[in-house]
């Protein structure tokens, strides 16, 4: 049925693209800012929202306001929207997110925008939604690095303006208060983080020739083709999340781990049997970071997999991949070229996944999938004057 | 899961874990301590040579993360067991690279012969990389007898066929009216009685083979010409398991004393016969077929297995790449194989509706 799906793409872009070919030959289109505003979720699918979490304009300034206070840490200086910063489309920039103190993680900050689409969170899936997630980094020991949730709820139990905002929207007093209630209302605000609309669907689910550039239809049509792209980060009839939610092994970390991984796994099972938390495991330990979805599932099959991310927003989002090792799409695109290596020619890991192999992509095209990167970015996060 | 099995779970760590997991701290014991083991299985490379060094990659790949995937195993297999079809085309080239490949594995190596290994040169190069076509060992109070059972007649074999080459690649055709039933061959049938002659009928036997050594589907010699003479001399016996490749799915079935189960291949899938057979097939009733591949993932319905031998009888445990994993252990009150989730109707995964 995929294979249908495919080709009714191909047959669809190819029909667009006639359609739109004049134009495309001329020159691009500026597109109407005003147009874009009218629906910033063009390409999205219908949000989803918990049925006991309801959202409510209340609820979700109380989110907003719990995501930025920093004062929930251990040194006063963690807030959520430290490693998830409003003005870097809610990632840090850095390559892999540092906590209180200075203290590295293992993992790059994946963005907040659209996660709220998301099957599972973090880059291995380890909770299943954003209730779940919000919860852990409090925690961490090199994130927040809270002792335990009490003392984040100690800390709003003295503070009467936290007080009547959750006494309003959960009809709960200090006492009653617990961190579902603190988790639910971050959730709900990051829930209003989604964001479509970029040129890419205005082509693709309006039919604006004019909103991609030509080297940006070049690079889609190697998305769906030669580049193989959307396999993975996956485009529908009527939306596209440029993520099919799964995880896989593409050869980013595991490759600098191989030797290791005999040991590593057999320690990681053994500290799981022992009660060990998998959320500091994985965020303490550069290594056994690296086993990725394994560490959830214990399935062998999962070694090195990490979840697909989301392409919207993608050009905001540097540096790439669920350790921050690549610095630029284009690394990116060459990283896959060679078939899960940085290197043509250095072997990769035992367990990549089946779907990654060399893809024989020219400097050209490759750079013509970058410009198709940066048609993924939302109107209402694009950068004004960008070169292209 | 019966309960006396279970009972005898032992875990490496302070927690029980769940009796699913295709990877875990997990030892099954039986009455007697000596014989608890492990063994492991990899199936159906097909390496196949395309020219100079170069390999397809997909069947690579496949061999390379089963190998390593083995490695990982907790606890470690006694031994691993290849069951047959390493190469494609029976080439020296084939040949080479997946022993090359194999040679990563930690522990002893096991080799069945397949057809795709044998009808180039008859087996010659195999026997130099891997050893005799068929032989027998104990291990753990248990014995194993690895027969070469993709033998024909000798018609075929040596007087039909201008080259050695066109040999080969009229036996690796499906649906193929120039093709010859599998066998085991009345030397070999000589030979295993001799063995087993020796062998007390309360040892359990456990026999590899690489094609099903019972008849499923002719037309792609999911058979064995001569299983009926063949399991005739397993009957006695009062626990035997043959464990077999060459189908590249999982079946399994009780007949008498006698467990089959197969493994699979970590190059492709098969399709089952019924839902192509141009002929009568006999696909045991008591198989679960495994879920309908997805051609989408490339290794979706390929995969490898480890097997317990729990009180000298075969669980297959199998991991299943884009797919869930499967156990089909021995149920000792009915007397036969059966999955552990799926083998109620009720149970099963409903198909999906494609539009």
């Amino acid at each position: 049925m995929r294979y249908i799906l495919l080709l009714t793409l191909v047959l669809i872009a190819m029909v667009a693209y006639r359609q739109g070919s004049a134009k495309l030959l001329t020159g691009s289109e500026v597109y109407p800012q005003s147009v874009s505003n009218e629906n910033n979720r063009l390409g999205l699918p219908p949000l989803p929202i918990p049925v006991n979490n309801p959202q409510t304009p209340a609820k979700i300034a109380l989110g907003d306001k719990l995501f930025h206070d920093k004062r929930f840490s251990v040194d006063g200086t963690v807030s959520c929207s430290k490693c998830h910063d409003d003005k870097r489309a809610f990632t840090d920039g850095l390559p892999v997110s540092v906590g209180h103190h200075g203290l590295p993680g293992t993992r790059n900050a994946p963005t907040v925008l659209n996660a709220a689409f998301n099957h599972s969170q973090f880059w291995d899936g380890r909770e299943p939604d954003l209730e779940g997630q919000a919860k852990q980094p409090l925690i961490n020991p090199v994130e927040h690095g809270l002792s335990n949730h009490n003392q984040m709820l100690e800390i709003i139990r003295t503070d009467p303006d936290y007080l009547s905002a959750f006494q309003s929207v959960f009809a709960v007093n200090a006492k009653k208060l617990t961190i579902d209630h603190v988790a639910q209302a971050i959730a709900s605000f990051e829930r209003t983080l989604v964001s479509g609309d970029s040129p890419f669907d205005r082509y693709y689910f309006k039919g604006q020739t004019g909103a991609l550039t030509e080297p940006q239809y070049r690079g889609f049509q190697l998305f769906i083709g030669q580049g193989r792209c959307v396999s993975c980060h996956t485009i529908e009839q009527n939306l596209a999340l440029f993520t099919d939610g799964r995880f896989h092994n593409i050869g980013i970390g595991i490759n600098q781990i191989q030797q290791d991984i005999p040991r590593l796994t057999q320690a990681f099972l053994e500290a799981k049997n022992k009660g060990e938390n998998v959320d500091k495991i994985v965020l303490t330990d550069k290594k056994t970071s690296e086993l990725g979805r394994f560490a959830v599932t214990k399935e062998l099959s999962q070694v090195g997999a990490f979840k697909t991310s989301t392409l919207r927003n993608i050009e905001l989002t540097a540096p790439y991949m669920h350790d921050g090792s690549l610095k630029t799409l284009k690394e990116v695109m060459i990283h896959y070229n060679n078939g899960g290596v940085n290197k043509a020619g250095e072997q990769v890991n035992a367990f990549l996944s089946g779907g990654i192999r060399p893809l024989n992509l020219t400097d050209e095209q490759m750079n013509d999938l970058v410009a198709f990167m940066k048609a993924l970015t939302s109107a209402q996060y694009a950068i004004p004057n960008r070169s292209q | 899961m019966n309960n006396s099995r279970r009972n005898f779970i032992k875990t490496a760590g302070a927690l029980a874990i769940g009796s699913t997991l295709p990877i875990s701290l997990v030892e099954l014991a039986f009455a007697e301590s000596s014989q608890n083991f492990t063994f492991a299985y990899i199936s159906d490379a097909h390496i196949q040579h395309i020219k100079d060094n170069r390999f397809v990659r997909n069947w690579d790949r496949g061999l390379i993360r089963a190998v390593a995937e083995t490695n990982l195993l907790i606890p470690k297999p006694d031994f691993v067991v290849f069951g047959g079809d390493l190469a494609q085309l029976g080439s020296k080239a084939e040949l080479d690279h997946g022993a090359e490949m194999l040679s990563a594995l930690n522990g002893d190596v096991r080799h069945v012969m397949g057809e795709h290994d044998y009808y180039l040169d008859l087996g010659e190069y195999w026997e130099k990389l891997f050893g005799p076509q068929y032989y027998s060992f104990d291990h753990k109070g248990v014995h194993f007898v690895a027969l070469n059972s993709i033998k024909t007649y000798d018609d075929w074999t040596y007087k039909r066929w201008p080259t050695a080459q066109q040999r080969m690649l009229e036996m690796a055709d499906l649906d193929n009216p120039n093709g010859s039933p599998f066998m085991v061959g009345e030397q070999q049938r000589l030979w295993l009685k001799d063995d087993l002659d020796k062998v007390d009928k309360d040892t359990p036997v456990v026999v590899f083979s690489h094609s099903p050594l019972q008849k499923i589907y002719k037309g792609w010699n999911f058979w064995t010409e001569d299983a009926d003479q063949v399991q005739a001399l397993l009957e006695p016996f009062k626990k035997v398991s043959v464990i077999y490749g060459h189908v590249h799915q999982i079946q399994y079935n009780q007949t008498g004393n006698i467990s089959f189960n197969s493994v699979m291949a970590t190059a492709w899938p098969w399709p089952y016969p019924q839902s192509y057979a141009r002929a009568e097939q006999y696909l045991p009733k008591l198989t679960v077929p495994m879920n309908r591949a997805d051609p989408f993932f490339e290794r979706d319905a390929t995969g490898w297995q480890f097997i317990n031998l729990a009180d000298g009888n075969a669980d297959m445990n199998f991991t299943l790449y884009s797919n869930t994993s499967r156990i089909v252990r021995y149920n000792d009150k009915q007397n036969r194989p059966e999955d552990a989730v799926y083998q109620d109707e009720k149970a099963r995964i409903v198909p999906q509706t494609h539009y």
